[in-house]
């Protein structure tokens, strides 16, 4: 016997993903992070994250049917892979995407103003997540969510 | 060199925690009656072993342990034991969470499994400490919080756990 409360049901309605290609976007995310840590500071730094920047920008703001990796995912490596095994639910990614444009922004914004420090600090954030996301499997973001909501939120639904 | 400096303490910090939190992830641990708070661990579920697990020593003063009514999780209790889970809507493993339980909720009767959506009820997330979802609570007969996991459970110990309050 289960009971649901009124939004768990809500997540029952949604397009489930292949849970797959969030995970290889977050190894595509971990190289480009990774060599955009090794080429600060420098021209090829800004490009790189430049680049990376779209690519969250057009995860978070647009949605993961948008985001360059997933696009690349699905086009290539999917067809390959045959049937997805596991299934999952698009917004936690989505939300890991508008974690990574906020370091992002960060980052560029910082090495755009030669605050080179603050730059290293925030590549080095996101790709912290990126990384625990790619070979752990674990959102960073997503787990940080509720901790948030505790310190700033008050129950969104009155019951 | 900083850059490469930076990569290395990060991967190696991040590997750290990924590896730690995959260790306790899901770990069903006992509420002890004295702290809520500080709930100490099930030594049977961690062998695999049968062995019945015994109250906790000391003074038994049940009503510093945690209690749940109907009203608390919006939905009856059930008979023998209810598994709460604490969800979200940016929770992975809240999915996979939610398909165990109810797995073990229909194979075992007279427990009912309830799911709450943690930004909804954010007085009763700060009253029970919670910290993330998937947080799955196990109460039992009368309400009692006795068992509570942070992360997905697996579900043998759920099952487990389960056998120990019926």
């Amino acid at each position: 016997m289960t009971t649901l409360d009124s939004r768990s049901q809500a997540v029952l309605s949604i397009q489930l993903i292949d849970a797959r290609g969030p995970r290889f976007g977050a190894i595509l995310t971990t190289l480009m992070l990774a060599a955009t840590l090794l080429t600060i500071p420098s021209t090829i730094s800004i490009i790189l994250l430049s680049i990376q920047t779209l690519v969250f920008g057009l995860g978070s703001l647009v949605g993961l049917a948008a985001q360059p990796y997933g696009v690349i995912y699905r086009r290539f490596v999917q067809p390959k892979l045959g049937k997805p095994t596991d299934l999952e639910d698009p917004r936690p990614p989505r939300f890991a995407q508008s974690v990574g444009l906020m370091f992002a922004v960060l980052g560029l914004v910082a090495l755009l103003t030669g605050a080179t420090t603050v730059a290293f600090v925030a590549v080095g954030a996101a790709l912290a997540a990126a990384f625990l996301n790619a070979a752990f499997n674990f959102c960073l973001g997503c787990e940080m969510y509720l901790i948030g909501r505790r310190i700033l939120g008050r129950s969104s639904v009155s019951v | 060199m900083t850059g490469l400096l930076v990569l290395l303490a990060v991967l190696l910090g991040a590997s750290a925690f990924g590896v730690y939190r995959r260790r306790v992830d899901g770990q069903l641990r006992q509420v002890s009656r004295e702290r809520p708070d500080e709930p100490t661990e099930i030594p049977a579920l961690v062998e695999g072993s049968v062995a019945v697990v015994g109250a906790p020593d000391g003074p038994q003063v049940p009503h510093h342990r945690e209690h749940l009514t109907s009203a608390d999780i919006g939905a009856e209790l059930g008979s023998s034991a209810t598994v709460v889970q604490f969800s979200s809507a940016f929770c992975a493993p809240c999915r996979t969470t939610r398909v165990v339980l109810d797995e073990v909720s229909g194979m075992i009767p007279g427990v009912a499994h309830v799911e709450i959506d943690a930004e909804a009820h954010l007085d009763l997330v700060r009253r029970l400490d919670i910290r993330r979802t998937p947080t799955v609570l196990i109460l039992d007969a009368a309400g009692d919080v006795r068992v509570r996991a942070a992360g997905a459970p697996r579900k043998a110990d759920v099952i487990a756990a389960l056998g120990t309050l019926m």
